[in-house]
């Protein structure tokens, strides 16, 4: 990868004194892979969870609800027989309620330290890739507003636990037929299903999650039973980043189901 | 086996220096290093290289391959095509000494920063009781040598040297992490809050997680996920969470 | 007289592995102005690679474990060759040291009950060896390291400077010590990075600079180790003991080339690994020698009991002092059975779950995957002896580590001799280093305070100037008939980077234009040479008219390697670092070669293909090289005299209470029927 040369005072790996190397960086491999491949999901996630979510449709097709509509905290929501319709908002002029739920799955992701570690990347350039050369004059981190705040992510985890038991719930109530009665299984319960999974695993790896049930103590050896689940979620934490995308594409996946289910472009096929 | 490998090799000093290119012999089953040393045999006597084990324990080979941080011992030449242009630099984020050794003073510097183990009062030595798990921690952190790669390749010093003075760097906020997990350490009963110094002294907000220090860790030491995060959720407990420090208060929590 | 750098410390100490990082511990400790030299960065010396662990009878895993158990082991290992003294204090005093590593923040493996974990080692009765997995130097390195910079810490508490009363000169490499009359004055060295020489005025040296093996060409040794400890002691006049010693680590990687050599550590044994030749056959069995029949096991059941059951089963014979194994294999590799690279199998694979060799060996793991291309969860190692350890050396007192006939000369650590014996025991030497790194640094420390500030020696200006010219000669080697006009300007070039720091740039130009004539003698060819000779001639078995060839061809190399010349500057140039350091390695290899000559039996790390059988008679005789002709004149030897001078000497007879640990039938193996009768 040739590197595009620009004017700038000499500082970060052309400070004098360094080894004096015209190219910002000498990869030769395909380091800009990862994070186009970051931006380009993750700009296709948010523009089509936009769309959903200021749409205010077609996220019920009984017995499904799509996770961006869960739980519907205003009043107008479309009924959902034994649902998570909470109706605590009122209907809160209107827009959409999956605006007003968002703001947690979505401060919860934003926080996240793996995401945080993509966007900074790919959308940021801090750094692009290893040893290659940020474009920023000035860097200052984490230390200051607004990005200290990213140390509030483990209140958005706990939030996160609320919504993974909702969700849960919703899931669960993929097990009745349209009309209510249980004892019905349909491909929109398996994706349901296999979406409350991936957030579960998803929530639990979190890395706040390892501080919380474990990774605060000093002595492990004293509280058995925290050192046991500490281990558990740090097995789960390894795979963080693979959960994370893995449990993105599940949400979107689920709502896109609920969404042709409920508008009518397919018939959910049933199991039982 | 062997072939003519194509090197190009940062050659110069602190005023100034270019890539130099050669022709050199490579044999099956070489490292890079194997190659550097033997055009220090043949064609570049003076060739500043710095090494010691040649079995990736010491740390002392750094430098930069193809652009990116590694140890010469440890990097294969079997990973390179044989036509494909081998590009060795020291390392950029130090200053350079000559060829491919750095002045790496700012990682001892920021080393003795760090304030040291403090040992239990009332123990003798020969009385410390710790358990395997209780230990397993801090062991994974101690596997370093020191090989100050990570410090290299971490953009916050590497692309902007006025941070230095305020950033101890990948290697040296997990040697806090380590004595903050360390069983025994002792530094709370002193008055030092290790996790509060992380943030307010050592720079740790400067780290944004992006993981480089992992990616080239030659140890394969999970730097950010088990030194990084865990200190930088430490610091959250302090710092930005008023609960955990209203229990703390309240429960004295024996931890 | 010559520019340089002068600096004034009480005790220096030489080298920054673990004997003299705990030299140099101590003797801060003792409150006196110290300085560390090496010629690495600090935390890198050759002690990281000490994979096993350290040998303390602390008893944590065998409670019947204690320090006479463990002066019997050592004293058998060494075949009663030890200098007995030295046997004692470190059997007793390792523990402590072990301990008092773990206030330093030290975090070993443990056991159940939270102690710290002792593992099985060959020669050891009991698992002795505490251990952090297979790093055990790493982690011994960096707790001394740390160690340092907590006091250094300290110092700038109290003082605003944390070199106030400890400081490492690293990249530095020491030349020669100097002295005043009879007594060590400080030492002479350059730093490697600007070339620049310094001088270092102490009245207490500290010789702790490792081994020799950079004299053989398969060796488990990084470069630094040239001996130079071995050669400044000689040079100053102190004597060197038992050099014809060389243990060759039986388990060395042996494939692919480039990393022939590197140690497999013997935990990989110690944790269940098997030896086998080509035809998959455990042949250790056959190789156990009288001296131990009754201590090792004659069946693979028996043997494989052992790992858990140690107390009724007899030890594997894979788990023989090393100097055995290596023989072993070196004999089945020459009967046609090794492996298709010249060594034979290791084999973990069958013998440990995969998860459970990942725990235990990770660096195995990490070093076999990373350089061989071979999982050693899934398929044997091919091993082969690699030249690991000098049992020889400066000749010292046993409780104070000082240098014999050099008042101020101090030396611990693989530098040190007498300790091992013919033979060192694994483990036996990280705690040797802590034992004797601390004892040098606390006796260094007595005898500097000793001494008033007039009774303090001088360091004289005419030594420095000698010193310096002696460094600077490869700019201005002799060259070779027929290419005179390269002198001329090979000699400005050296001019001018001694001007100074800046000089240094100035006299790479120079050096640049000098170097359009080809150098008189290559000094990586030289040093390539005398590795294949001491390799091939004086390597694991030996022979005498072998040895003769040997110091035929060293006596050629001398008088070659005073043509070696560089190019270049002095600032960081590893060409002139290596035709200064062919100094130490022909001094230390005559050695070698000259007490290997001379002793016609085979005992431990000496193995006589012409005399295979242990001689009694020889048991008690040290043999003891000195400098010929005085130091100044090296230069100039004829080449066929040499420079080793060979004597042999008696040792002080074993005290009786430390004899009657042993069983009368088992020192009827070693010892001569008069000692016996005393
Ligand atoms: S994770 Fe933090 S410390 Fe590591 S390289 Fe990135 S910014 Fe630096
Ligand atoms: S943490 Fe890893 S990369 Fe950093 S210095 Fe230690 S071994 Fe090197
Ligand atoms: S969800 Fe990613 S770290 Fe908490
Ligand atoms: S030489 Fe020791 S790590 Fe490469």
């Amino acid at each position: 990868m040739a590197s595009i040369e620009r004017p700038r005072p000499p500082a970060g790996v052309h400070t004098p004194g360094r080894a004096a190397i015209p190219a910002r960086h000498l990869r030769t491999d395909r380091w800009w892979l990862a994070p186009t491949v970051t931006v380009v999901v993750l700009t296709a996630f948010v523009v089509y969870s936009t769309w959903r979510a200021f749409a205010n449709a077609d996220y019920y097709a009984a017995p499904y609800v799509s996770p961006f509509y869960s739980p519907c905290l205003a009043s107008d929501c479309v009924p959902m027989r034994g649902g998570a319709d909470l109706a605590v908002f009122g209907p809160w002029w209107g827009i959409s309620p999956a605006l007003i739920v968002l703001i947690f799955p979505l401060g919860f992701r934003l926080t996240c330290y793996y995401y945080r570690k993509a966007y900074y990347r790919g959308f940021w350039s801090a750094p692009p890739a290893c040893a290659v050369a940020e474009p920023h004059a000035r860097y200052t981190g984490e230390t200051r507003l607004p990005l200290v705040l990213q140390n509030v992510h483990r209140y958005f985890f706990y939030f996160a636990l609320a919504f993974a038991v909702i969700l849960s719930y919703d899931a669960a109530l993929g097990f009745r037929d349209p009309a209510g009665h249980w004892g019905h299984m349909g491909l929109g319960t398996l994706v349901l299903l296999a979406n409350i999974a991936l957030i579960w695993a998803y929530t639990l790896s979190c890395h706040s999650c390892r501080h919380i049930v474990g990774g605060r103590l000093k002595h492990f050896s004293r509280h058995p039973v925290r050192y046991r689940m500490w281990t558990w979620v740090s097995r789960l934490n390894a795979h963080h980043m693979a959960l994370a995308w893995a449990s993105l594409v599940g949400v979107a996946v689920a709502d896109l189901y609920v969404y042709l289910v409920a508008s009518g472009a397919f018939a959910d096929p049933r199991f039982f | 086996m062997s072939y003519t490998g194509h090197f190009r090799v940062w050659r110069g000093d602190a005023e100034g220096g270019e890539l130099k290119d050669f022709e050199v012999e490579v044999n099956e089953g070489e490292v890079v290093l194997d190659v550097i040393h033997r055009l220090q045999a043949t064609q570049a006597h003076d060739l500043a290289v710095r090494w010691n084990c040649k079995a990736g324990k010491c740390g002392s080979c750094s430098a930069e391959v193809n652009g990116r941080p590694r140890l010469m011992c440890m990097t294969r030449m079997s990973v390179f095509a044989e036509d494909e242009t081998v590009t060795v630099t020291p390392m950029r984020a130090f200053p350079v000494l000559r060829d491919l050794v750095t002045d790496v003073s700012f990682n001892y510097a920021k080393a003795r920063e760090i304030p040291s183990f403090v040992p239990p009062p009332g123990l003798a030595p020969g009385e410390y009781r710790m358990a395997q798990q209780d230990v397993g921690r801090s062991q994974e952190f101690r596997k370093c040598i020191e090989c100050f790669l990570c410090q290299d390749t971490c953009h916050v010093v590497r692309d902007h040297e006025e941070n230095k003075p305020d950033f101890a760097g990948p290697r040296f906020l997990m040697r806090i992490a380590e004595l903050d997990m360390h069983p025994l350490d002792a530094a709370a009963e002193t008055g030092l809050d290790r996790a509060r110094t992380a943030q307010d002294v050592h720079g740790l907000g400067y780290c944004n997680i992006t993981k480089c220090c992992t990616e080239v860790c030659p140890e394969q030491i999970h730097i950010t996920d088990n030194a990084l995060i865990p200190m930088k959720e430490r610091t959250a407990d302090r710092k930005y969470d008023p609960l955990v420090w209203l229990g703390d208060r309240i429960f004295r929590r024996d931890k | 007289m010559t520019a340089v750098e002068r600096h004034n410390y009480d005790v220096v100490v030489v080298g920054a592995g673990g004997a003299g990082l705990r030299a140099a511990i101590e003797a801060r400790g003792q409150g006196l102005r110290t300085a560390v030299i090496c010629k690495s960065l600090f935390g890198k010396a050759h002690t990281v690679m000490a994979e096993g662990g350290i040998a303390a009878s602390m008893g944590n895993s065998n409670p019947h474990d204690n320090w006479q158990t463990h002066f019997r082991d050592t004293l058998r290992g060494g075949k009663f060759l030890n200098q007995w003294r030295m046997a004692e204090l470190h059997a007793q005093e390792a523990p402590e040291r072990v301990w008092e590593l773990e206030t330093w923040g030290a975090l070993f493996d443990r056991t159940k009950d939270g102690r710290i974990a002792q593992r099985n080692f060959g020669g050891h009765e009991y698992a002795r060896l505490a251990h952090v997995g297979d790093r055990t130097g790493l982690e011994l390195i960096r707790t001394l390291q740390q160690r340092i910079v907590a006091l250094q810490q300290e110092d700038f508490a109290d003082a605003g400077d944390f070199e106030a009363r400890l400081r490492v000169f690293q990249e530095c490499t020491v030349t020669r010590v100097l002295k005043d009359g009879e007594r060590v004055a400080g030492v002479f060295g350059y730093e490697r990075e600007s070339g620049r020489f310094f001088v270092i005025e102490a009245p207490a040296v500290v010789l702790a600079t490792g081994g020799i093996g950079k004299s053989f060409k398969v060796t488990s040794n990084s470069w630094e180790y040239t001996g130079d400890g071995h050669a400044l002691a000689l040079l100053a006049g102190a004597p060197l003991i038992n050099m014809e010693f060389v243990q060759f680590h039986p388990t060395g990687m042996v494939w692919p080339p480039s990393v022939k050599g590197i140690l497999v550590t013997e935990g990989v044994r110690g944790d269940g690994g098997v030896l086998r030749n080509s035809d998959g056959k455990r042949f250790m069995f056959d190789y156990v020698p009288e001296v131990f029949k009754d201590k090792y096991a004659t069946s693979e059941e028996e043997a494989d009991g052992w790992y858990a059951d140690p107390d009724t089963h007899r030890r594997p014979p894979e788990l023989l002092p090393r100097d055995e194994v290596a023989r072993a294999i070196n004999s089945e590799v020459k009967a046609g059975r090794g492996s298709p690279h010249g060594g034979v199998f290791l084999d973990i694979a069958s013998r440990l779950p995969a998860q459970e060799i990942q725990r235990r060996l990770p660096s195995m793991h990490h070093q076999f995957r990373e350089l061989a291309d071979v999982d050693i969860t899934a398929e044997p190692m091919e091993v082969g002896p690699t030249c690991h350890y000098v049992m020889g050396g400066v000749d010292v007192d046993p409780d104070t580590a000082a240098a014999g006939g050099v008042p101020g000369l101090f030396a611990a650590g693989e530098v040190a001799g007498g300790m091992h014996g013919s033979n060192r025991l694994g483990g036996n030497s990280l705690s040797d280093l802590l034992v004797f790194g601390r004892r040098a640094g606390l006796h260094a420390a007595r005898y500097a305070q000793a001494l008033t500030a007039s009774q303090r020696p001088a360091v004289a200006d005419a030594q420095v100037d000698a010193a310096a010219a002696e460094a600077l000669r490869p700019f201005s080697a002799e060259p070779a008939e027929g290419t005179d006009g390269a002198a001329p300007a090979a000699v400005g070039a050296a001019g001018g980077a001694a001007g100074g720091a800046a000089g240094g740039a100035a006299g790479g130009a120079a050096g640049g234009a000098g170097g359009a004539v080809a150098p008189p003698e290559n000094p990586y060819t030289l040093h390539q040479e005398l590795q294949q000779t001491m390799n091939d001639l004086v390597g694991i078995i030996r022979k005498e008219q072998e040895m003769e060839e040997a110091l035929t061809r060293l006596a050629d190399l001398r008088t070659r390697s005073r043509r070696a010349g560089v190019e270049g500057h002095r600032q960081f140039n590893p060409g002139w670092h290596l035709a200064i350091d062919l100094r130490n390695m022909l001094l230390v290899s005559e050695c070698v070669a000259r007490a290997a000559l001379e002793r016609t039996e085979s005992r431990g790390g000496h193995t006589r293909d012409d005399h295979p059988q242990m001689d009694r008679r020889w048991r008690g005789v040290n043999l003891v090289c000195e400098l010929a002709s005085p130091p100044d004149q090296l230069a100039a030897q004829d080449p066929a005299a040499g420079q080793i001078t060979l004597r042999r000497r008696d040792m002080p007879p074993i005290r009786a209470d430390l004899l009657d640990l042993f069983e009368k039938d088992e020192l009827r193996k070693y010892l001569t029927d008069e000692e016996l009768g005393q």
